[in-house]
């Protein structure tokens, strides 16, 4: 983007050149050792407000999840019984579920739209209209999810607007309290999530797009390359950072979704759209089963990463 | 020649649909918000009567004037202090980036896929032994340490791309890594620092759960944080939450207006290096 800040890599980038890192020069050993003393003092603060509100209570969560212990009284040590559960009680198995369900809507949708909209607009987004799309589709980013969370329980209400729409075009027979449905509270739930992340993904795509060569589209379309094959051949692969980029955000949306289910079914109807973060809330402060809110709780983390890891080692980018 | 013309053509309605999509919901928000308080309205449909004294109403029950300030407060807690040692750890991380540096900038980065829910429960219970429950500083110490991973990371990023000689000539003439610091370091790295700030107001400001969790009193938490007890107390009354959500989504989305530019590029850059 022009208005990009002035980073060097940015630049390089925009420049097709490779990312130059810091120069480095060969110093003698006593001034590294000071060196590495001064770093410390600069990297002291931030390790230590790291340590106190990430680090620690990591360790505390592990430490709980091998207890039984309801909050207040004494700690009972279990062992693994508490990720026994987690990993075997048919509800919690479901609300795990859940989470991977909702990553067909947060992932899938976004990018597959974002995608459509790249290749076809391919960089073209300059001037009052880019500027104005731009801003509009960055709104659901801007707004705390809670109010995105409350606008569309009113579009999914019986009243609103998505039963509005469906009976204007004649499918009113369709239209039902969409959040109080058991099988469709998740998907519009899920759908909540894209519409949040529909915009970021899109604008990743679209600026990733721009830097991509015209000719080599040129030349694809010289030698009869359909719509479809260019986007196959040559828009993925070039866009496979950026693709990385977007299925990370989403996915972690996804797996690690809170504020959206809390506000716009609280976990309901029965536990039809609850999820891992909502069930750790629930369980460790309305039903004081901390032990068993911090199992699930290195499990979420551990499906996160598992999940997340592997998506960077594939967008990496090819050197 | 034609086929350009129409693809353009089709861009721009594809845009158009997408924005439609996007503003819809506000929309439909704003109409309701404009019906009689406790009533049912439609999904979208101008009132025959607008009451634009809801929002005044609304502005009242949630107390919006003490809402601005307690948000402003956490901010002005949290960004500042986040920013300033996060860029002094990644300016001190640039300069150890081989051996035991590199260990100590894996650790960051091991936080930045952490979800907040993995690590709610023992903050609870560590912000209660600290004596801060309830306490706005339940949520500035706590999200300091969670701003911590992505921070470092970005503040690292754009020191690794300086130049070392700049410190070096700085070092020549006598100044020390703390001078050197402030006097060149800082001035250079404000792009990289503006966005880091942006980035860190918005997730500040919108962030829910370590409010719910950590701070009873809605008028001592964030913005998203009191639009929960909002929606928990009026969620019956159809116009007076949709009231009461716009209200509480004006002053960033007014910021985001105003520094459009900003803020888009802090957005694109803070998720392609997250």
């Amino acid at each position: 983007m022009s208005d990009a800040l002035p980073n060097r890599n940015t630049q390089r980038r925009a420049e097709g050149l490779p990312p130059q890192p810091g120069v480095k020069r060969r110093v003698p050993n006593g001034r590294d050792r000071r060196n590495g003393f001064v770093a410390a003092l600069f990297i002291a603060p931030a390790l230590a407000m790291y340590t106190a509100f990430v680090v620690v209570p990591l360790g505390m969560s592990v430490f709980y999840s091998l207890q039984r212990w309801d909050g207040i009284g004494r700690l009972r040590f279990v062992g693994l019984k508490n990720y026994l559960i987690v990993l075997t009680d048919p509800d919690l198995i479901q609300i795990i579920g859940n989470a991977f369900n909702l990553i067909l809507y947060f992932t899938l949708i976004p990018i597959a739209l974002g995608l459509a909209v790249a290749s076809v607009i391919r960089g073209h987004m300059s001037g009052p209209f880019g500027t104005i799309t731009r801003t509009v589709l960055f709104l659901p980013q801007v707004i705390p999810l809670v109010a995105a969370g409350i606008a569309w329980s009113w579009m999914f209400a019986s009243t609103g607007l998505v039963n509005q729409l469906l009976t204007a075009v004649g499918l009113g027979s369709l239209a039902r309290g969409w959040l109080g449905d058991f099988t469709f509270a998740l998907p519009a739930v899920g759908m909540i999530g894209a519409w949040v992340l529909l915009g970021l993904c899109t604008m990743l795509l679209v600026t990733g797009i721009a830097k991509i060569d015209a000719s080599i589209y040129e030349a694809a379309e010289l030698d009869g390359a359909g719509k479809w094959q260019e986007l196959i051949y040559i828009t993925i692969p070039a866009l496979r950072q950026e693709i990385g980029v977007c299925v990370t955000v989403t996915v972690i949306a996804a797996l690690a979704s809170f504020d959206i289910v809390y506000i716009a079914t609280a976990g309901g109807p029965g536990i039809s759209t609850m999820v891992p973060g909502l069930e750790i809330y629930r369980l460790a402060f309305a039903h004081r089963q901390v032990g068993l809110a911090s199992a699930l709780a290195i499990v979420l983390m551990v499906l996160v990463l598992v999940c997340v890891l592997p998506i960077q080692w594939f967008a990496r980018p090819k050197r | 020649m034609i086929e350009a013309q129409s693809n353009k053509l089709l861009a721009r309605f594809m845009l158009i649909a997408l924005m439609a999509v996007t503003l819809l919901p506000f929309l439909s928000m704003f109409s309701a918000a404009l019906a009689p308080s406790g009533t049912y309205p439609a999904g979208l449909q101008w009132p025959s009567d607008p009451q634009w004294g809801n929002f005044a109403r609304a502005f009242e029950l949630a107390n919006m004037t003490k809402l601005l300030w307690s948000s402003s407060l956490i901010v002005l807690g949290v960004v500042p202090v986040s920013v300033l040692i996060a860029t002094m750890a990644g300016f001190g991380l640039s300069r150890v980036d081989k051996g035991r540096g590199k260990w100590l900038y894996l650790i960051f980065v091991l936080g930045l896929t952490l979800p907040v829910e993995a690590v709610i429960t023992p903050l609870y219970y560590e912000v209660k032994a600290l004596g801060i429950l309830n306490t706005r500083m339940a949520l500035i110490l706590p999200l300091i340490g969670l701003f911590m991973p992505f921070s470092v990371y970005w503040m690292r990023a754009h020191f690794l791309n300086v130049p070392q000689e700049l410190g070096e000539a700085a070092e020549v003439d006598g100044a020390s890594e703390w001078r050197q610091f402030w006097l060149i370091q800082v001035p250079i790295a404000r792009p990289a620092i503006m966005s880091l700030s942006i980035l860190l107001f918005l997730w500040t400001w919108n962030q829910f759960l370590l409010p719910v969790v950590l701070v009873q009193d809605p008028e001592q938490r964030t913005m998203a944080g009191a639009l929960g007890a909002f929606q928990g107390q009026w969620g019956t009354d159809v116009p007076l939450l949709c009231a009461g959500a716009l209200l509480i989504l004006t002053p960033t989305v007014l910021l985001f207006l105003i520094f459009q530019r900003q803020f888009v590029a802090a957005l694109l850059q803070g998720s392609v290096k997250g």
